[in-house]
């Protein structure tokens, strides 16, 4: 029977399956952190029960973490405390810690595919909704809660219905300046941020296979963004010379026969979807948000809506975001004063993000209004920047490369924006108070980011490519 | 080991009509540096209900003294983003059994179901009929009932049937645990790592 890439590799993970209860799921490899992993830890110390996997189980401090002087007691008494629990907690059970200092430290979803611990057929799970990023390897990955993460850890399994299935084809050639983060902010923008609720992704179609593995893992990031339970991208060329030679990777025959079954790894031609949808890479702009959730995109040049295009009962849960955004109806956002940019998250802190960053910052500098901050996405990804010179080139433009974690896409450590501030963001949420109780965060890409920061005004990156 | 059991209940509701409220809303990411489950109630809401004094917002419905009940209503896709857990331990922590909206994001109702906190999904229609009825009275007391599945305004007996996963069903009611019964299958697990 024809299936789609995602049920391939869901049979290919089922343990049990029983009517009327959810499938038992086989777990490859489960990532944990800091924040959502000492609940779990101490519901099996209440059990009296181990990590059934520890080897299938690795662990990484991000959220909390400072993005300066890491190599510094953490001053913030609670996060330290709670950086300080995962290092205990993975001692007692027996579980690898790539921990501050360690040469592999960084975010959770940016370690992982770097490592080659991620790959094409796995199944992989994490206390985090940006899980569903190692999707770009043609992979099963998505969030869960920390109940769900001592699940996990006790079994190596979890308990889950089988989501429908949805194909998201985008065919074209983009426009210049428009990127990956462009292309998931436009389909969010079309579909809203509930459109994928309840189903897989798989995004398909010539616009996502002229992506790098990079890009794939900026748009799978964004899958939960439009609820959907995970985004995937069928393996290709592109993932397989990625993988190859990753500290993790299979080696030798192993190799080989990886690469056998990962061939194998594509939707079938008359594979049943529950839903398609088809987008043009043509039409898509550089995007933006205006609002306080990531549906809430324009195009760069467009206006933001008017309360009246939304139905009766839209209306106040608009007005409240436009409010809290300190936006008007019919507002331009293009030329609008910023005062912070954020380059960073696991949505957008890989080496080709800074890469690209850099290559268009070299020889201009920031605004005086506009504090910059670009954060790389894990330990590896700073020491490739800087054996580049990119820590330079940043430096000198007035993007200060900082150390490695999750920092202002959330604010946890002490990366906030301040109350008020407008801040174009490389990251995956505009919710209120995400970045720092009222900030207002607009979320671009980082070309976008890096143009803003430069004129110290929201700004569409097509004008510097007119030459 | 056990968790929560939910049944039946009958009580006046909390309305909050707001769409898309996403977990950063319920507790955000700045309260969530403890290492155990409790406490996370007197932040629900945090930025919404306090503010940057921590002095009560007036107009937020948790200061509102008139409502008050066990179970939260509200606008459509509640619990959208951060997978947090923690934003139905706050939920729960703060006294609230059930929540009901017209839909709700995948992780958030999971979480909730682990929890014994029971997501209520029901029609657009319907969950204007219930913001009518606090709006009319709010006092007014809703009934859900998870044996039968349906949930209904008392007053004016309207209700309406809602789903539930059946096994989730059967964990609430009587209490049993997921971990608990992977265990029970353990020998297939391992059954499952011999044959890859």
């Amino acid at each position: 029977m024809a299936k789609t890439l995602f049920d391939k590799i869901w049979d290919a993970h089922v343990v049990s399956s029983n009517e009327g209860f959810p499938d038992i799921l086989y777990i490859d490899t489960h990532f944990i952190h800091e924040v959502t992993s000492p609940q779990a830890f101490d519901g099996l110390r209440s059990r009296k029960l181990p990590v059934l996997r520890p080897k299938q189980t690795v662990a990484t401090a991000d959220h909390n973490v400072p993005t300066i002087n890491q190599h510094l007691p953490i001053k913030e008494e609670l996060s330290r405390y709670q950086v300080d629990t995962l290092t205990k907690n993975c001692k007692e059970f027996g579980i690898e810690l790539y921990g501050l200092g360690h040469p592999f430290q960084g975010i959770v979803h940016v370690i992982g595919p770097e490592l080659g611990i991620t790959l094409p057929g796995g199944t992989y799970v994490c206390g985090d909704s940006h899980t569903s990023t190692h999707g770009a390897f043609g992979a099963i990955a998505f969030g869960i809660g920390t109940s769900q993460v001592e699940q996990v850890m006790a079994t190596q399994c979890l308990l889950q219905s089988r989501p429908k299935r949805m194909k998201i084809e985008v065919n074209g050639k983009l426009q210049k300046g428009v990127g990956a983060k462009d292309i998931i902010l436009y389909i969010i923008s079309q579909i809203s941020a509930a459109g994928g609720t309840g189903y897989a992704v798989e995004y398909a179609g010539d616009t996502f296979r002229s992506l790098s593995m990079e890009g794939r893992m900026t748009v799978c990031n964004m899958s939960i963004e439009m609820g959907a339970r995970c985004g995937l991208i069928a393996p290709d060329e592109t993932t397989i010379e990625y993988v190859k030679g990753r500290e993790f990777a299979p080696k030798g025959e192993d190799w080989d026969k990886a690469v056998v079954y990962w061939k194998t790894l594509y939707s079938d031609d008359d594979a049943q979807f529950d839903k398609v949808l088809s987008f043009k890479a043509e039409d898509i702009e550089p995007m933006i948000t205006y609002g306080t959730n990531p549906g809430m995109g324009i195009g760069v040049t467009q206006h933001v809506p008017e309360t009246l295009s939304f139905e009766q009962k839209e209306q106040g849960s608009y007005k409240k975001a436009l409010e809290y955004m300190g936006l008007h109806d019919d507002e331009q956002l293009l030329g609008k004063p910023i005062d912070y940019v954020f380059i960073g998250s696991c949505t957008n802190s890989r080496i080709e993000d800074l890469r690209q960053v850099a290559e268009f910052v070299k020889g201009k500098h920031k605004a005086d209004n506009v504090t910059v901050w670009v954060v790389p996405g894990s330990k590896q990804v700073q020491e490739q920047a800087i054996r580049e010179g990119l820590d330079v080139i940043l430096g000198e433009a007035g993007f200060p490369l900082r150390e490695p974690g999750c920092s202002a896409c959330l604010a946890m450590n002490e990366d906030k924006i301040p109350a008020g501030k407008y801040c174009v963001s490389t990251s995956n949420r505009n919710f209120e108070g995400r970045q720092g109780p009222n900030s207002r965060t607009f979320l671009a890409s980082p070309l976008t980011a890096a143009a803003s920061a430069i004129n110290g005004y929201v700004t569409d990156i097509r004008e510097f490519l007119i030459v | 080991m056990s968790t929560k059991i939910f049944k039946h209940i009958q009580t006046s509701v909390v309305p909050l009509t707001i769409e898309n409220i996403d977990t950063d809303q319920i507790i955000p990411a700045r309260f969530l540096k403890a290492t155990t489950r409790e406490g996370f109630g007197n932040n629900l809401f945090r930025d919404w209900r306090f503010d940057e004094n921590d002095n009560p917002k007036p107009d937020f419905v948790l200061n509102h003294p008139v409502f008050s009940g066990k179970i939260l209503v509200a606008g459509k896709n509640f619990g959208c983003g951060s997978s947090r857990e923690h934003a139905a331990w706050a939920i729960a922590d703060y006294g609230f059994d059930a929540v009901v909206s017209s839909f709700f994001a995948d992780i958030f109702k999971g979480n909730a179901l682990n929890n014994g906190l029971l997501p209520v999904q029901v029609s657009d229609e319907f969950l204007k009929k219930i913001f009518d009825a606090v709006d009319a009275d709010p006092h007014a007391v809703v009934e859900i009932d998870l044996v039968d599945q349906f949930i209904k305004i008392v007053a004016s007996g309207e209700q309406e049937t809602f789903e539930v996963n059946p096994y989730k069903k059967a964990c609430m009611t009587n209490g049993y645990d997921d971990i608990d019964y992977i265990l029970s299958k353990k020998e297939l697990i391992e059954e499952f790592e011999v044959s890859r």
